[in-house]
This record gives C-alpha cells, structure tokens and sequence, in this order.
C-alpha cells in the first residue's frame, strides 16, 4: 500500500494524479479462512482490522451483501460522544472516542474527527437531575463532562433559541471532546487498512446460511459459493435477527427503521453539536454547510430503510423551536437505515449458543461513535474468548438481569 | 405511509392513528418461571424480515388493542384481527401462505 501524505499529493500533481492505487483490493473468496466476519460496517470492518493489528490474525474475510459502509455507517448523523451513565458503556464508548483521536494516523486515513464539542440540552428539571448525574458519574470514570448553565450554552451556540415557547434551555450536559468524524472515511480506511494486512474484502456477497457441526461453526454458504471458518462474526446491525435466526438462536433484538436529512448547505453557523432530547431533534453543520439533522426512530418492527413521514415533521419542528433560524432552510435528502434495538439499549458483543461463532450488535441508533472501541474489544473476544471491554456485553445478561441500562441516558437516537 | 383497519370499531386509518405494541402471541410467563422464560417473554424476539404478526392499540380512535399481520418489509397489510387470541386465523394465515409462497407459521417463542 501507497502511504497518503502530503508528499503522495504533491507527487500525483505533477502525474495526473494517475499513480494512485486501488484503495482495497477486489478479492475474490478463498475456499477457507481462519475468521469470517458478516457485514463490513464500520463495527465489522475494525474487528477484521484490531484481529489483524493486535493478534495477527490476517487469514481473514469481511463478507458484504451490498457495499461497503453501506448500511447504518454510511447513513448516520456521525455523532460521537461517550457521557454514558453506566461504568461498562463509559468504558466502551471513552475507549471508542479515544481511539478516534488518533485514527487517522494509525490507519493513515483521514476520517476527518472534528472534537468540536457535543452539549445534550436540559430542557426539564428532571433533565437537569439527570445529567448533573451523569457528569458526576462521567468525573467518576475519567470522561470529561461538565453540566453548563444556560448562558454557557448560548455562547457556545449562538443561534440556539433559550426561552423556546414549550421547552426553554435550563443548561446542558457539555463534552468538550465529543464531536463529528466523516462516515464513508471510517470505513473505507478500515478497510484500506484490512486489504493492506491480506484481508479479503468481498462485497455482493450474501450469507444465506450458516454451517456447523456438532454444535461447531463451520462455515457459511453465500451467494458467491460456501466458505468454510474456524470462527465466524456476526455484524450486520439491523439484520442480526435474519443472521441468528440461520445460526439456530433468537436474539433479544428489534429492527427499526431510523432516519436522518440534511438541508441546502449554508455558511457556517454552528461549530458545536446539539442534541436535544426532550423534544426529539439533533443537529450539527458539515463541512459542506449542510445542516444535519436526526430524530426519532419508527415506532414498529421494519426493515424498510426509508421510516415513516410523520417522524421527519416531527424531528423538524423540534428543531425549528430550538434554532428559530432554520425555519425557511430547504431539505436537500432524508434517507433511513435499519437500527438493532435491544431492551436495555445496549449492545451486544457475545459468545452465541453457536460455538465459534460470535455477534457484535444492538447498537442501535448510536453505534458510529463506538467503532473504533467495539472492533477493539470484539477482536480481542473472538482471538481470546474474553475480554474486559465487552464482559458486560453478553447475551446472557438478558436472561440474568444484569442490564446496562441506558435509556435514560440515551433517550433520544442519535 | 402505514395503513391499518381496527377489527374493533372498523376505522381505517394512518399510522399516526395507532400505537405499535410489539410482537404478537408471546408466551406470557408468569411466577415460578425460569430466567430462561422470563427472558423469552421480555425480551427474545422473532424479528423477521417478512411476516410479522404484532399488536397495535387504536390509541386515537376507540382505544382498543388488537393483532396484525404485516410484512415488515413491504409494509403490506395482510389482516387485522382481535386481541383475544393466541393463534392468527387460519383464512388469515393462508391468505399470507398465498401471497408469501413458502411462509409457515412458527409456533413463536
Ligand atoms: C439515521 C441514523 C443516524 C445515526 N446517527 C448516529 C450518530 O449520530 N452517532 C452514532 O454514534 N451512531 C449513529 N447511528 C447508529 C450507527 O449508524 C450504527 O450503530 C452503526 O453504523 C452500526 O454499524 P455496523 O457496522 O454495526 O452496521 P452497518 O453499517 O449497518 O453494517 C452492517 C452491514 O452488514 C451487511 N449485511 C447485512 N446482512 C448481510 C448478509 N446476510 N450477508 C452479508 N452482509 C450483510 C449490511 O449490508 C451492512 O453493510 C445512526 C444510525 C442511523 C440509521
Ligand atoms: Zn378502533
């Protein structure tokens, strides 16, 4: 692989830029590989890359029905933050935010993490309650969080609306740390870098079913022939179900389409990210000035990718009562993807009833911030069969009670 | 846009109209049941990509819960039915079996 640096642009310049190489390799299937993992989404994509980078385990194939980053990577609001309530997310998610400080240069691939700060607004007194809780928890655990009063907010966030007529700004749960990175870049560098150690990449290529024996994985069959694994991972986000339900076990998972849209771009207006929980809305500005704007998720099982219209009337008047100022922006696109709700919201990164096979999902309407941690911790599980980041995690918990309960910490999608 | 008739009170109407309620026909374990039961009720889900019998309340209407079968998919309504109970109706069913060659009924958790 060509290092990208600013010599390689300069270089190219002076050739047309016709030197530069195929950013992955188009591989085709091998008949057998160590470790076979479903889903090159960010999540699948980082757990073939930390297999590889901290266990030396290259033998690997990341199978893809459609294209990469295709699914919920590649359709996020690119939120990341790690002020969750519980000690295991804290630990999952600040280990995630952390990694991303430092991604572009470990994969040498610029994902564009912009740590512009992220502020969840309290717009009740009960929010208020809530977060001062969670910053304390967050001081705790070694997240730098701070609960801000309203004057700090507005100063942050010019354009905010405080004494809206329903929900005015009481203040804000502020991580100066938190911020955006650019999606497609996440995955494509992970799998830049994947391609790079020998891993295989194979897009178009749908698992149909899962093969074992005597309790054992052993392979999967795909629409471009069966290939046989000593250990399979299953991270594929809204289709978890459709993949558990070929490995032989139910998952405690729903799929629910979630929706996002951008506006026209306009000129820089908001250097911060706000979520606003109360009232069900989330914006940040990308680089391209475009406002980015998330909300609610569908209120019945689908696997449309699309969502329902009365979800975007009502994430846009959320969020025209907080920011009076985009009440006349045009929509440019709203599109949907399918998130894995668990009933603790949180994920999952377990052992299946399959041995040799393992699943990474649940991530639900938040897991793009958690790439970088879950690959971290997922490949350490499937090379070692454990490990301190995703203990909590497992499948069991449902059945024992032991839930990391983070839907009130996380009330809104984002 | 989702469009679901009551079985109640007949009132065909949009999505907004209703209420979703989750998947349909659990096994409602009660006390002195495993944590293996418990879990099934609270929390194991079929989840198909398909067919998917569930139940909806008309919360905006006559305030009644009740059962359909729907493609979660396609958003294709194959039928509403009462609340009162544990197996879908059998023309229902092979009105699905029809439509989704194929299709059988599993008997869910
Ligand atoms: C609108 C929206 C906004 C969001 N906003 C945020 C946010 O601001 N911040 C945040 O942290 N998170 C956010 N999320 C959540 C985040 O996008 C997801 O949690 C995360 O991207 C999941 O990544 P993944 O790799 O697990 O899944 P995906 O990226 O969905 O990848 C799974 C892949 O598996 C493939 N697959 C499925 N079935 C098969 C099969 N049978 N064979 C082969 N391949 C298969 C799919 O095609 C897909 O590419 C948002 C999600 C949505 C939909
Ligand atoms: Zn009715």
């Amino acid at each position: 692989m060509k290092r990208y640096s600013a010599f390689a642009v300069a270089r190219e310049a002076f050739r047309n830029h016709l030197g530069w190489d195929r950013a992955w390799r188009a591989a085709r299937p091998k008949d057998r590989y160590d470790v076979v993992i479903v889903g090159a989404g960010g999540h699948g994509l980082a757990t073939a890359y930390y297999l590889g980078r901290n266990f030396g385990i290259t033998n690997v194939a990341v199978l893809e029905k459609g294209w990469l980053g295709g699914g919920n990577t590649g359709r996020n609001t690119t939120i990341i933050r790690s002020n969750y309530l519980q000690d295991a997310s804290a630990a999952i998610y600040e280990k995630s935010r952390s990694l991303y400080e430092s991604l572009s240069q470990d994969i040498n691939y610029n994902v564009m993490f912009s740590p512009r700060g992220v502020m969840m607004l309290a717009q009740t007194q009960h929010e208020i309650r809530g977060y001062e809780r969670t910053a304390h928890a967050n001081a705790l655990q070694g997240v730098e969080t701070r609960f801000i009063g309203p004057r700090e907010v507005k100063q942050l966030c010019p354009i905010i609306n405080l004494d809206g007529p329903r929900y005015p700004v009481l203040g804000a749960l502020w991580q100066p740390r938190g911020g955006t990175a650019r999606h497609d870049a996440v995955a494509w560098g992970y799998a830049r870098a994947c391609s790079d150690m020998g891993m295989d990449i194979i897009q178009q290529c749908e698992v149909t079913g899962v093969r074992s024996s005597g309790g054992q994985v052993t392979g999967v069959d795909t629409t471009k022939g069966s290939i046989a694994c000593s250990k399979l991972g299953l991270v594929v986000a809204g289709h978890s179900g459709v993949l558990a339900d070929m490995a032989g076990f139910r998952l405690p998972v729903e799929s629910v389409a979630l929706q996002a849209l951008v506006s026209e771009p306009i000129k820089p207006c908001m250097d911060v990210v706000v979520m606003a929980n109360t009232v069900h809305g989330y914006m940040s500005q990308s680089d391209k000035g475009e406002m980015v704007i998330g909300g609610g998720a569908d209120g019945y099982n689908n696997y449309t990718q699309r969502g329902s219209f009365q979800h975007i009337e009502e994430t846009v008047r959320a969020l025209v009562e907080t920011f009076p100022m985009i009440s006349r922006l045009k929509m440019l696109r709203q599109w949907g993807g399918i998130v894995d709700m668990t009933g603790d919201r949180s994920p999952i990164l377990s052992a299946t009833p399959l041995s040799g096979c393992f699943i990474n999902c649940g991530w639900g309407t938040g897991g793009f911030k958690a790439i970088p941690g879950s690959g971290w911790g997922m490949a350490e599980l499937m090379a070692k069969g454990h490990s301190p980041l995703t203990a909590e995690f497992g499948l069991t918990r449902f059945a024992e009670g032991r839930f990391i309960d983070e839907s009130v910490a996380a009330g809104v999608a984002h | 846009m989702l469009i679901l008739t009551c079985p109640c009170c007949g009132v065909t109407g949009e999505e907004t109209e209703f209420h979703g309620g989750g998947e349909a026909h659990l096994t409602r374990y009660g006390p002195g049941s495993t944590d293996e039961e418990f879990q099934a009720y609270l929390f194991r889900r079929e989840n198909p990509k398909g067919v998917h019998f569930e139940r909806w309340r008309h919360v905006n209407g006559c305030g009644k819960w009740f059962h359909a079968a729907r493609c979660t998919v396609t958003l294709e309504v194959f039928g509403t039915y009462p609340a009162q109970t544990l197996r879908p109706p059998e023309d229902l069913l092979e009105r699905i079996r029809e439509k989704r060659p194929g299709w059988r009924w599993k008997d869910l958790s």
